[in-house]
């Protein structure tokens, strides 16, 4: 039985990672799951200096999922490699730093800061719908997505993966101009962009009035996304949106994923993500399927 | 030792204490490492509710292996928690939060001061204050007389009801009946709505007395992970370094002096 995986040119053991701001930099976690288990970690979103974030409240529930508009706090590139990619170094796991930015220097800033560590890929977020300028600026017109990822391309030392929003038209116009620039892969989706009030104050629930929408109650528009983009490019596809289970996770994968995120899931299980690798590996025993790769894009 | 992990605990008891204030007691090995001040995250039995209710623990029996949490309707979340009945069981993620540093009181002048549905995690914390401090006053503040769970404080210092329309103790808010009686506290531990936790804040500047502060928040994760609930801080907070600190890592117990609230 082979779980193993590759995106461009990167070994990963098993096709599971963890989704970028749902799992911190490992060091939350590690009580709970044994981080080298991973088939990869996503980190949470780092820019150029640290970024404070919007104000609270920035969660609330929602029917099977939950909207956050945490604005992408984060403490810069500086404290998240001496701190963070150090913590990160004493574990056997491939390392997928999640990139933001307000302007396009300040993406090619961090990825060139990134470009001696021993990280292993990036992920550049150009999706984030909950701070104001920058970020899903550039993943919502194919031409600004178009730019951004060549010029990050010309510079970046690693694998770069572009993660796409759903809040689009049509999402395979995106994956073709993140594509067409270069990209050795993209990760979709990001969250799908909420609203919720509160009828007996009158007000949104959150400070930032909107929010990104995760968990399971987005999971089939995920699915049918990464079916769609699959079928538009030729370049790996990291799938995620709602994965709770390996039934999920397989699901995203016959849909045409190479690799998965699981994303909100972890605040509810914080075991998913191991959880969801060994039900992976018990399907393919149940099945007499030999390896993981022969079911990517199974679902035609 | 700490105490990190989600489980299935059951439920010993549940009961109604008061009008949509409910009184559960949990089976769990966590009792035995509980501090007060820390939570639990309660998972309610539904698919469609699936963030964990941070709730506060208002009593820890290491010996029966008991946690006992008491909390208030909020929502459907915890109504769903309502339901629940003796021998069910309920995933629970524990232990969260730092907890009332309950040995800086040592010979010290101590006021526990507690209001509405943050009275529960005082009265753990009264409890371990007993052989602590050198005298110790207890200010519950309610909305009118329905004064749940103040004769629970009783021998663990001077109980002092306070009610806003008057009807039992004192008349007031929690630092009324502080003036009333002449206290001048030298700690504070406190846990309440945020004006009460505001005016205690500046009361401890005033009297030049440190005041540990629980505060709460909406939150997912409840480990530090998503960064959904942070307070901002006076000074650059470990985490992000952006004067916005998580308050169920670094919190939910403050001084108050180090949060701006």
């Amino acid at each position: 039985m082979d779980t193993t995986v590759s995106i461009a040119g990167v070994e990963f053991k098993n096709p599971v990672m963890t989704a970028s701001g749902t799992f911190g930099s490992g060091m939350e976690y590690c009580d709970f799951v044994d981080i080298e288990k991973l088939g990869a970690i996503v980190t949470k979103g780092v820019a150029n200096v640290p970024w404070p974030g919007n104000p609270t409240p920035r969660v609330t529930e929602t029917p099977s999922g939950m909207l956050n508009a945490i604005g992408l706090q984060n403490p810069g590139i500086d404290v998240f490699i001496e701190r963070d990619l150090a913590f990160l170094k004493q574990y056997d796991v491939p390392v997928i730093v999640n990139v933001c930015g307000k302007s396009v220097e300040d993406y090619l800033d961090v990825v060139e800061r990134l470009s001696d560590t021993n990280v292993a890929m990036l992920e550049i977020n150009v999706s984030c719908p909950n701070v104001k300028e920058g970020a899903i600026a550039f993943g919502q017109k194919k031409e600004a997505l178009f730019d951004i990822t060549k010029r990050i391309k010309a510079v970046a030392k690693q694998p770069v993966i572009m993660k796409l929003s759903p809040n689009v038209t049509d999402i395979t116009e995106m994956a073709k101009a993140a594509e067409a620039a270069g990209a050795d892969a993209i990760s979709l989706i990001n969250t799908i962009t909420g609203m919720k009030i509160d009828i007996n104050r009158r007000k949104f629930v959150l400070a930032n009035k909107t929010g990104g929408l995760s968990g399971p109650a987005i999971r089939p528009v995920a699915v049918r996304m990464v079916y769609q983009c699959a079928n538009a490019v030729s370049i790996p596809i990291i799938g995620m949106g709602g994965i709770a289970s390996a039934e999920d996770a397989l699901e995203f994968i016959m849909a045409g994923a190479t690799a998965v995120s699981v994303g909100a899931y972890n605040f509810i299980n914080p075991y998913a993500v191991t959880e969801i690798i060994d039900g992976l590996e018990q399907y393919l025993k149940r099945n007499g399927t030999e390896t993981v790769r022969e079911l990517i894009g199974c679902v035609k | 030792m700490e105490y990190r992990k989600k489980e299935t605990t059951y439920v010993v008891s549940q009961e109604e204490l008061s009008k949509g204030i409910y009184d559960l007691r949990l089976q769990t090995p966590a009792a035995a490492y509980a501090k007060p001040g820390q939570f639990v995250g309660l998972y309610p039995p539904s698919d469609a509710h699936l963030l964990m209710r941070p709730i506060s623990i208002c009593e820890s029996d290491s010996v029966k292996s008991e946690l006992r949490m008491v909390y208030r309707i909020a929502g459907e979340g915890t109504r769903l928690l309502s339901t629940l009945k003796k021998g069910d069981a309920v995933s629970m993620l524990s232990l969260l939060g730092n907890g009332f540093p309950v040995s800086a009181a040592a010979g010290k002048k101590v006021a526990v001061m507690g209001g509405g549905i943050g009275i529960p995690p005082m009265l753990y914390t009264a409890k371990q204050l007993k052989n602590v401090a050198a005298e110790t006053e207890i200010y519950l503040g309610y909305r009118d007389g329905d004064t749940f769970l103040s004769d629970e404080f009783e021998g663990y210092g001077t109980v002092n009801r306070v009610t806003e329309d008057g009807s039992v103790g004192y008349a007031g808010n929690v630092l009324d009946a502080v003036s009333e009686r002449g206290f001048i506290p030298e700690i504070i531990f406190a846990c309440g709505p945020m004006p009460m936790l505001r005016a205690i804040k500046n009361y401890a500047e005033k009297i030049n007395a440190t005041a540990y502060i629980s505060l709460e928040e909406r939150m997912a994760c409840g480990v530090g992970a998503c960064l959904g609930c942070v307070a901002k801080t006076v000074k650059k907070d470990a985490h992000s370094h952006v004067n916005n600190t998580r308050i169920c890592t670094e919190g939910p117990v403050f001084d108050a002096k180090e949060v701006e609230i």
